[in-house]
């Protein structure tokens, strides 16, 4: 459903009257569209140690973004990228803010700030503090930013994945991606031969694809170029057909949670297809109540769905050879697994579960042919579901966010579509929020 | 030289199937029409085969209730439909036998290398059924059409009479004999001394066992929900025998023996039901070149009729050309009744099925009217309509053909394998029989 007050506020009445009363003003995001430039802007690319590496202005160029070398007066910048990866003492950190703190002024609407950074790792606990300050200045800094650009911490640890990363991070894909930290680590992560069909010749199953985020999955896999089987319930198979008729997909009736659905995928999978590449584990529920008077049936079924069915199926595929190499799963958390919410100790307990399944399965797909895992945390998103709410509650929780909106299911599409690219074989175990920086749980 | 075109046959596949949940007439699909349901049954179908923009070579289906502007069907169904638009299509009609009959001309197609891949099915709507205008009244307005001046036509419109603004209903019933099927079906019972009780034990199973296979999944590929409706809206699962007896008898009750004697009740018959199915069959190589599944292929099939008009009352009843065609698609094949794992007996009525099994069991019937030396002899009860059948599921008349084709089909790749006997009476006296395998 559209959004009337982003609506309002983007017209010059509305803009000037919110601008007195000094009420919120959300812009109009940048998203991707097939053949728009990476960027509305120039690129200008900064580094603790003042030369910033060669090998990095590459790979931003290789992105399609026009990297400047020397900056003139009255620039605007389509992203600022700090490198910050050698800093060892917070004595450094001030080189961050000379970088920024004069330029961020000429950063052009849905503008992006990206901050190469290292993760902690324990060696040296200056260095490692330092390292950390890192979050609190992108985070912070993300607050800041307006007119829908947005801030977001790569920890690289290995460059495997960066030039993959930075083409989602500077590109509208990213759109809803803010104050965010990811690490990019070693994986085998090839680059495919067609940029605009990363996940050509991939074969991908999306569950609890009938509607909302999962249609959306569904629909950006198979604009990627991926093969896509669309699962749903048996009950929401009329709804099922048409998305797989609208993307040219395959649809399949599946009930995640039934003790079967593994060995019906893998029955259909050696029947049906050469193999999986992709798997998005989409489905879930929401039975909410207060803890104090949860039935049994609504915490159980909540706990099948969202949780044990990733966990059986995953097993069922390790065990299998029907999961490709260099295959990759992505499974759907929430901002709740992060921050907890009032009636959804259940949904909370799965969606914080899948963070750690996530984690603690990263090292089992790396070894199944160097396959990866991710999840992805979507946080306010405009769906059929969150358009049932009161108006007041989806107005409240729209604005509650550094973008001062609610994201769309693309978005988070979007976000998935990228960890399941063949460029994305660095990102593994870790989850990525997709919630334009979400004041809750962000 | 002289050139010779060699004809070499193959077997037909059957890959799959798929179906709306069927609707109690005026229920939940009052306002869709066959086109409609057709539609989405193909639409179905292709979402589950990734068939989109396909062509197929050729889509055969039909509808036995047809408005007078649907005489291209099946082809206005593919044009809606996310096949390509290149796919031909033609409609045909054989009462009840509709969509097993399409079965059998696409896989004649198929075995001889005519096409590499089809589509047959078949559609009804008792709910959004065609009316036409009173008999008389059209026989005036097509006088005034004909009417070359206007003195002619205000002549001819003088021939309306207020009695010809009623219009005409479609009825289940025989031009012939002006008998409805369930009072052909009633003669045919008594005659063979059908009792009700083994009647409402086969209602009663059809709706357990239909009810069971919905429970373990086994629609899951076979039906896909249409117009918010996921399950057969005939089927009550809780049914049971005692409730069934307590019904009253609704055909036979003027035959002799009167209300009494009438053992045939609206749950030992199938009710008037809306939906459509469809079933996917190719050449083997089609299937394996779009990584597709083959879960049976297509033997042969058979089709008789009797003379219900003028023949014999016990042996040539309205629906009893199965009986007369299956021994000769056996002999055919060299096969007897035994030699099967699943039997598919349509049921029209729990008698047609129950009637059609002792016709076979009478040594003096075979005799007879099939010329054997031997009865075809006794089925083994546990193989016949183990997932439940149109008592149940309900009958949309050309629908159930492809209904059990691709049940059938997916029991015996269930099964890893056998053989399965389907049998369709059909209004008119004829009889649709036909042999799957794998």
């Amino acid at each position: 459903m559209s959004d009337r007050y982003l609506n309002l506020v983007n017209s010059p009445l509305g803009s000037a009257v919110a601008t007195r009363v000094g009420l919120p003003k959300p812009a109009v995001l940048r998203r991707y569209k097939s053949g728009d430039p990476i960027l509305p802007g120039p690129v200008l690319i900064g580094a603790t140690t003042g030369r910033v590496k060669a090998s990095l202005i590459k790979l931003v160029t290789a992105a399609g973004a026009d990297v400047r070398a020397a900056e003139t007066e009255g620039d605007r910048w389509g992203a600022l990228i700090f490198d910050a990866t050698a800093v060892a003492t917070p004595a450094d950190l001030a080189g961050i803010r000379e970088f920024f703190s004069g330029r961020l002024r000429s950063l052009l609407p849905s503008g992006r700030v990206l901050v190469l950074g290292r993760a902690a790792d324990g060696a040296d606990i200056t260095v490692d503090a330092t390292r950390q300050a890192l979050d609190g200045i992108v985070r912070s800094l993300a607050k800041e930013l307006q007119r829908g650009s947005t801030a977001n911490l790569l920890l690289v640890e290995d460059e495997a994945s960066l030039g993959s990363a930075l083409r989602f991070f500077l590109s509208g894909k990213s759109a809803y991606v803010d104050g965010q930290p990811l690490v990019l680590g070693a994986g085998v992560a090839p680059a495919p031969k067609d940029w605009d069909q990363p996940l050509a010749g991939k074969t991908a199953l999306v569950t609890g694809a009938a509607r909302g985020i999962g249609a959306a999955i569904a629909a950006v896999l198979a604009r990627d170029g991926a093969r896509v089987i669309v699962a749903d319930l048996q009950q929401a198979g009329e709804a099922l057909a048409k998305v797989a008729n609208r993307i040219g997909g395959t649809a399949l009736h599946l009930d995640v949670a039934a003790p079967t659905a593994p060995e019906k995928l893998l029955t259909y999978l050696q029947a049906q297809t050469d193999g999986l590449d992709i798997l998005v584990h989409n489905a879930g529920i929401t039975r909410d109540k207060l803890l104090a008077n949860m039935k049994p049936e609504q915490w159980d079924s909540v706990i099948a769905v969202n949780l044990q069915s990733q966990l059986s199926i995953n097993a069922a595929l390790l065990g299998s050879s029907l999961l490709r190499d260099q295959g990759r799963v992505v499974c759907l958390s929430s901002t709740t697994g992060f921050s907890g919410n009032r009636g959804q100790t259940n949904y909370g307990a799965t969606k914080s579960g899948v963070i750690g399944l996530v984690r603690s399965s990263a090292a089992a797909f790396a070894a199944h042919g160097d396959s990866t895992i991710n999840a992805v945390a979507p946080g306010f998103i405009d769906t059929e579901m969150t358009a049932k709410m009161p108006l007041a509650t989806r107005e409240v929780a729209r604005r509650l966010s550094s973008l001062q909106q609610a994201g769309l299911p693309i978005d988070v599409a979007e976000a998935i579509s990228w960890l399941a690219s063949p460029g994305a074989g660095g990102v593994n175990g870790q989850t990525l929020r997709v919630c334009g920086q979400n004041l809750v749980g962000a | 030289m002289e050139k010779k075109v060699t004809v070499k046959t193959r077997r037909a596949a059957i890959v799959g199937g798929n179906r709306i949940p069927f609707a109690r007439s005026n229920g939940k699909y009052s306002h869709a029409s066959n086109q409609d349901m057709l539609t989405a049954a193909i639409d179905g179908l292709v979402a589950r085969f990734g068939l989109q923009g396909e062509q197929v070579g050729e889509v055969a289906a039909g509808a036995v209730l047809k408005h007078s502007r649907d005489f291209n069907l099946t082809r206005e169904s593919v044009l809606g439909s996310t096949l390509a638009p290149t796919t031909p299509a033609y409609d045909v009609q054989q009462a009840c036998g509709t969509g097993l009959e399409t079965a059998i001309l696409v896989a004649n197609k198929i075995a001889l290398g005519q096409i590499d891949s089809a589509i047959a099915g078949g559609v009804d709507t008792t709910s959004d059924a065609p009316i036409a205008v009173n008999e008389g009244l059209r026989e005036v307005l097509l006088d005034v059409n004909r009417a070359k001046s206007v003195p002619d036509r205000l002549k001819a419109l003088t021939g309306l009479r207020p009695n010809q603004l009623v219009p005409t209903i479609p009825q289940n019933s025989e031009p012939r004999t002006g008998l409805s099927m369930g009072e052909h079906q009633a003669i045919t019972t008594q005659e063979w001394g059908i009792s009700r009780e083994a009647q409402d034990e086969l209602a009663a199973a059809s709706h357990r066992h239909l009810a069971a296979a919905y429970d373990r999944g086994f629609f899951d590929d076979l039906v896909t929900p249409f117009l918010g409706l996921t399950r057969d809206q005939n089927l009550r699962p809780d049914t049971t025998v005692e409730k069934l007896s307590k019904l009253a008898p609704v055909f036979g009750t003027r035959l002799p023996g009167g209300v009494e004697g009438a053992t045939m009740t609206a749950a030992n018959s199938t009710p008037l039901t809306d939906g459509a199915s469809v079933v996917l069959l190719a050449s083997d190589e089609w299937a394996a070149e779009h990584k597709l599944p083959v879960l049976a292929h297509f033997v042969d099939g058979e089709t008789a009729a009797v003379d219900y008009v003028h023949g014999d009352r016990k042996a040539d009843g309205l629906l009893m050309a199965p009986v007369y065609a299956v021994p000769r698609l056996l002999a055919r094949n060299g096969l007897t009744l035994q030699d099967f794992d699943f039997y598919e007996i349509h049921e029209a009525f729990a008698s047609t099925v129950l009637t059609t099994l002792k016709a076979w069991e009478d040594a003096e019937f075979c005799k007879q009217y099939l010329g054997l030396d031997a009865p075809l002899g006794s089925i083994d009860r546990a193989k016949l309509n183990v997932n439940g059948s149109s008592l149940a599921a309900g009958h949309p008349f050309a629908a159930t053909g492809g209904r059990i084709v691709a049940s059938l089909a997916k029991m015996i790749h269930e099964n890893g394998g056998g053989r399965g006997l389907i049998s369709i009476c059909a209004a008119g006296g004829q009889g649709v029989v036909a042999i799957l395998e794998a």
